[in-house]
């Protein structure tokens, strides 16, 4: 049954092959469907795996299929083998399973573009990235998927290239990416050359024999790898800027693949991590900052999209908290919980979007609610899940990382319940912006961009979208409503996903003040008190009256205005160096080197030159002197 | 009297001079071409005496080596020559420098 791992990835990865043949012929719809029942049965293999895997027990759970030997150099030898254990399987599962559903809303979604088959082969590329990344059973593996989900999300981000900013906001997103990856490549060097392999199980079981320093310092540089891809503070920018690509591909960027991918990273190095708590303390701080500072620009944002984005990058940042104080299970309940309600909410936003003809300020929406029901009641229920509310998904894995960070160290438990409280106001203030309220969108009336979509309609009618779109919002919905039932916190035998995760986990150390559970209890209360706060001065403010600009500072809008620093800083001087190059270094250093060299060789040629006279006679001479001077050379070291 | 390898090892290399001083001082292609000749025959000549001096039969197997060569050199040799006579009137060495660098 294990077997069946192979075929995770390999599925996905063939439909694209097919559709890159033939996905011009098959067109609209019938490309769309190869890909989503590709993914699908990815999504079964997924199944028949986790059956596999359920079958042994224990340290038992780890399955490695070996393909082939894929490089083998000497003393280096890399396997491509894929890896079937309790947390590779997890997140297979909701990878396919989510990313299944996205591949379904897509094909309604995608309907009347004109380059719609070539949109599913990167879908279908993405996936089988995702897919070999957590499957890989060694680093290089993973960093294979690693790199393919990094190019798919160039190639998703500026799938509408014609628009400058999404042409921009792909680069951006390959730039950044490509600076982080840097750690992660330094992290394998520093893995190789100290423990000499790349697999995860020699990585793993010789963790206690190398040095503390060198086992921190590959944690780190891993995590600078997970910092970009994981946009965490101050490598963030970018994801916000992907909000150019298509909804769908939001979704698929931000819930299932890509960005989970560090916090996936981190967790599988969790043994090392373990043994480092100086990084795992860096990791914490870093998680904290991204959480708070995301939030905080999430309040301002005016575009649907934008505070999902933020909002993402919060709960990232969430993930790594949980990840620097040893609750790696709780980052992982809180990535699969938000898998389903940030998927959630990003399809019920394409499906405003889409109901709006491509309208996306918040500030041009209002009153969808009684329009457009069954997207409204959606994007509710991930309000509630996202915020914290008992008992929704968010409330069990947010409470869960909150906890472990209590049990490390309070102020980062408080910055962090602070930042869920901003959390579920500023979810608040887009639910109350976009479906309460007045109807905004007839006071200036558009006739704008969806020149892209074949169907264009000049008016506005919005409306709930046909059942491919519905179909996945309302199967998510399900999910993030009874997500929690993973993991919940009443008894240790309701803490399933603890349970069947464990053997793949390090052990983190005991914490330094665990808490009782009538503590435990008292957190719970006042996660939920808090979250509802939230919610309640969101809708306080908001549902009446749309604009508020003394809570809309400016620098919340530009981010704190990070990214315009390392333009400022980083872009700018770059630029002066390459001018610098241009004008002084280019013409004097490096031509000057050259034509020297030139100048050089002509100045021997045109000396040499006399010698070849063309007289026979005087060349037979030069030769004849030259041999007996060589004779004589020779003779006279031989001690002639 | 007899005659020692050292004999034919003189010989070779006064016939080599004569090639050499030859070849430098005459200007007619064809007696320069000769000279050549004159050398490699005195380097056979040469070979074979110090192959008999060894009692080793390679330096002999040398001399067929140097033989052919010498036929084809005198093959390409003489055919240029035939060219530059049906160019020129005659075939002084110095009047031929078109292959000045």
């Amino acid at each position: 049954m294990e077997h069946a791992v192979i075929f995770i990835p390999i599925i996905p990865l063939f439909s694209a092959l097919f559709l890159i043949c033939f996905g011009k012929k098959l067109g609209e719809p019938l490309a769309g469907w190869i890909a989503t029942i590709a993914v699908g049965a990815s999504f079964v293999a997924s199944l028949i795996t986790w059956i596999g895997v359920l079958g042994s027990h224990g340290i038992d759970r780890t399955f490695i299929q070996h393909l082939f030997n894929w490089l083998p150099v000497g003393s280096f030898q890399v396997q491509m083998a894929f890896q079937a254990d309790p947390l590779s399987v997890t997140m297979a599962l909701f990878v396919s399973g989510v990313s299944a559903l996205i591949h379904l809303y897509s094909i309604e979604y995608m309907h009347g573009d004109k380059d719609f088959p070539k949109f599913f082969i990167y879908l279908n590329l993405f996936v089988a990235s995702m897919l070999i990344l957590v499957l890989g059973a060694n680093l290089l593996i993973t960093f294979l998927g690693w790199e393919g989900v990094g190019v798919c999300s160039y190639f998703l981000i500026s799938f509408w290239f014609e628009r400058p900013k999404a042409a921009t906001a792909g680069k951006k997103a390959m730039i950044v990416n490509r600076i982080a990856d840097v750690g992660f490549l330094m992290a394998m060097f520093l893995a190789f050359q100290s423990i000499g392999s790349l697999n995860y199980s020699n990585l793993i079981s010789s963790a206690p024999h190398i040095s503390h320093t060198t086992l921190s310092a590959i944690v780190v540089l891993a995590f600078v790898g997970a910092m970009g891809k994981s946009a965490q503070f101050p490598l963030f920018g970018w994801l916000a800027d992907a909000m150019e690509g298509p909804t769908p591909v939001s979704a698929l960027i931000h819930a299932a693949t890509m960005v989970t991918a560090g916090v996936f990273l981190m967790v599988r190095l969790s043994p090392l991590l373990a043994l480092a708590p100086g990084a795992a303390h860096f990791i914490t701080i870093i998680g904290i900052i991204t959480a708070f500072v995301a939030a905080a620009a999430g309040t301002s944002q005016n575009d649907i999209k934008k505070v999902l984005a933020y909002s993402t990058v919060s709960q990232l940042g969430y993930m790594f908290i949980g990840v620097g104080s040893g609750a790696y299970v709780a980052a992982i309940f809180l990535m699969v919980t938000h898998a389903f309600y940030k998927a959630l909410l990003f399809l019920s936003a394409g499906s405003v979007i889409h109901g709006m003809n491509d309208e996306q300020d918040l500030k041009a929406m209002g009153a969808l609610r009684a329009l457009m029901p069954m997207t409204a009641l959606a994007f509710f229920v991930g309000w509630m899940a996202i915020a914290g509310v008992p008992p929704f998904a968010g409330f069990f894995s947010k409470g869960d990382v909150l906890l472990g960070a209590y049990q490390q160290n309070i102020f980062i438990w408080l910055a962090g319940v602070i930042t869920a409280g901003l959390t579920s106001y500023y979810m608040g203030r887009e639910f109350c912006l976009a479906f309460l309220g007045k109807r905004r969108w007839e006071e200036k009336p558009k006739v704008k961009k969806s020149a892209r979509s074949s169907h264009a309609v000049k008016e506005v009618h919005p409306h709930d979208p046909g059942f491919k779109m519905l179909g996945p919002i309302l199967l998510l919905a399900c999910l993030a409503v009874i997500g929690g039932l993973l993991n919940l916190p009443f008894a240790s035998s309701l803490k399933v996903l603890e349970h069947w995760l464990a053997p793949s986990l390090g052990v983190a150390p005991a914490p330094l003040h665990a808490a009782s559970s009538a503590v435990q209890w008292v957190l719970a209360v006042v996660d939920a008190i808090v979250a509802l706060g939230g919610g309640y001065i969101a809708f306080a403010i908001w549902s009446k009256k749309s604009k508020h600009p003394e809570l809309e500072p400016v620098f919340l809008q530009n981010a704190w205005y990070i990214d315009a620093t390392g333009d400022t800083v980083i872009a700018k001087s770059g630029t002066k160096l390459a001018e610098i190059s241009a004008d002084v270094i280019e013409p004097v250093v490096i031509d000057g080197a050259v034509v020297g060299i030139v100048n050089i060789a002509k100045f021997v040629g045109v000396g040499l030159h006399r010698i070849a006279s063309g007289f026979v006679r005087r060349e037979a001479l030069i030769i004849a002197g030259g041999t007996v001077t060589l004779l004589l050379a020779v003779g006279i070291r031989g001690g002639w | 009297m007899t005659v020692s390898v050292s004999w034919y090892l003189i010989l070779g290399a006064i016939l080599f001079t004569i090639g050499v001083v030859g070849l430098l001082v005459r200007r007619n292609v064809l007696i320069m071409l000769m000279c050549i000749e004159l050398m490699l025959n005195a380097s056979n000549l040469t070979f074979v005496s110090f192959a008999r001096q060894h009692q080793d039969v390679g330096g002999q197997a040398d001399v067929f080596f140097v033989l052919v060569v010498a036929a084809a050199e005198v093959v390409v040799g003489l055919a240029i020559i035939v060219s530059i006579f049906r160019k020129r009137l005659g075939a002084t060495a110095d009047d031929l420098s078109s292959m000045k660098g």
